[in-house]
């Protein structure tokens, strides 16, 4: 009798350690704060337009020191390669995109960008100045 | 005599009536809601121009569709309006009732517009715009490089060597397939570098 109570008390509190660690797990948006209490105020971060970024190491993607938010790449258009192709850079002072950009993957020169490089922003981005969350040690 | 001013009178009734009319239903015509009430324009051009800055902005001043694509003054407004009848055909006939359709027409409509906008030297650009009202101090670096030797230009009093079109092509919809060689391979809209700017290239 002693002995299934024991069995029963352990078995609840396992249960109920697992259920109050599962709340926690689930957390809302807010984070700690309650409901009526006021929220942290939203910082809004700029972006960073310069002259050009240094690379941080060899082979670095160059960083864009400019609004992109008028840049579209789809499958109909890129609206970078209005100033970064081979055939515009110089008309508009312009970066070129790179010779390696422009070689198919049997080194064939084209005349136009690449398609496996063609998504510029998957390498190119654009900077905030904004603290990273995490420390980067690379 | 009586008869004579009472014909006058009525003249003058339904000529009032008759050109009030006319205007009324040119202003009518002349609005956002009256352009996306086809599907056409609402599906395609419409949700494009609101991902522009001609749509949002930091100052909450719009552009609607007539701002650009129709004169404001009288005359160019009637005869863009009589040459737009063609867009009521072509409307019957479901040249453009869908998105791949849109699309596969899209640089034609594009080039004539270009076309339009160069012939008038970009004038619905200027309802708005004004060289003389542009500040490059308050504008980006790169704005400002680029348009300084045009506003000396237009502050000279020399021929401009270029229009507001000629660099701002795709501000305010998707730039069609192809257009890049279709301008070059168009003599009206194939920008010629200056000799300045030969000059720089050289160097």
């Amino acid at each position: 009798m002693r002995k299934s109570n024991l069995g029963t008390a352990i078995i609840l509190s396992v249960l109920l350690s697992v259920f109050v660690t599962s709340a926690y797990a689930v957390g809302s948006l807010r984070g700690e704060y309650d409901l009526d209490k006021e929220s942290k105020t939203f910082e809004k971060k700029k972006q960073i337009k310069n002259k050009g970024f240094d690379r941080n190491y060899t082979l670095q993607p160059p960083l864009i020191p400019h609004s992109i938010e008028k840049d579209k790449v789809t499958l109909k258009g890129n609206t970078c390669m209005k100033c970064h192709s081979a055939k515009n850079f110089q008309k508009e002072k312009a970066p070129k995109a790179g010779d390696s950009h422009y070689l198919d993957r049997d080194g064939k020169v084209l005349s136009k960008i690449s398609s496996r490089r063609y998504f510029c922003m998957q390498c190119h981005v654009p900077q905030l100045d904004a603290q990273p969350l995490v420390d980067n040690n690379f | 005599m009586n008869s004579k001013i009472k014909l006058l009178a009525i003249g003058i009734v339904i000529g009032v009536i008759g050109w009030g009319g006319f205007n009324w239903s040119l202003a009518l015509t002349n609005t956002e809601e009256f352009c996306i009430s086809c599907h056409e324009m609402e599906a395609n051009v419409y949700k494009e121009l609101q991902e522009t800055v001609h749509w949002s902005n930091r100052t909450g001043v719009r552009a609607t569709c007539p701002d650009c694509h129709v004169p404001k003054d009288w005359m160019h407004k009637v005869v863009r309006k009589i040459k737009a009848s063609k867009e009521l055909y072509h409307k019957m006939l479901g040249t453009i009732d869908t998105p791949e359709k849109f699309d596969e027409y899209r640089l034609t409509m594009a080039m004539s517009e270009w076309k339009r906008m160069k012939e008038t030297d970009s004038r619905e650009c200027r309802n708005c715009h004004n060289f003389a009202s542009m500040n490059l101090d308050k504008q980006e670096e790169r704005s400002a490089e680029r348009h300084e030797p045009h506003l000396w230009e237009v502050t000279d009093g020399k021929e401009p060597s270029r229009t507001c079109i000629d660099c701002h092509k795709g501000i305010a919809h998707t730039l069609p397939q192809g257009w890049e060689e279709a301008v070059d391979n168009d003599p009206l809209l194939k920008v010629e570098l200056t000799k300045e700017e030969k000059e720089a290239l050289a160097e």
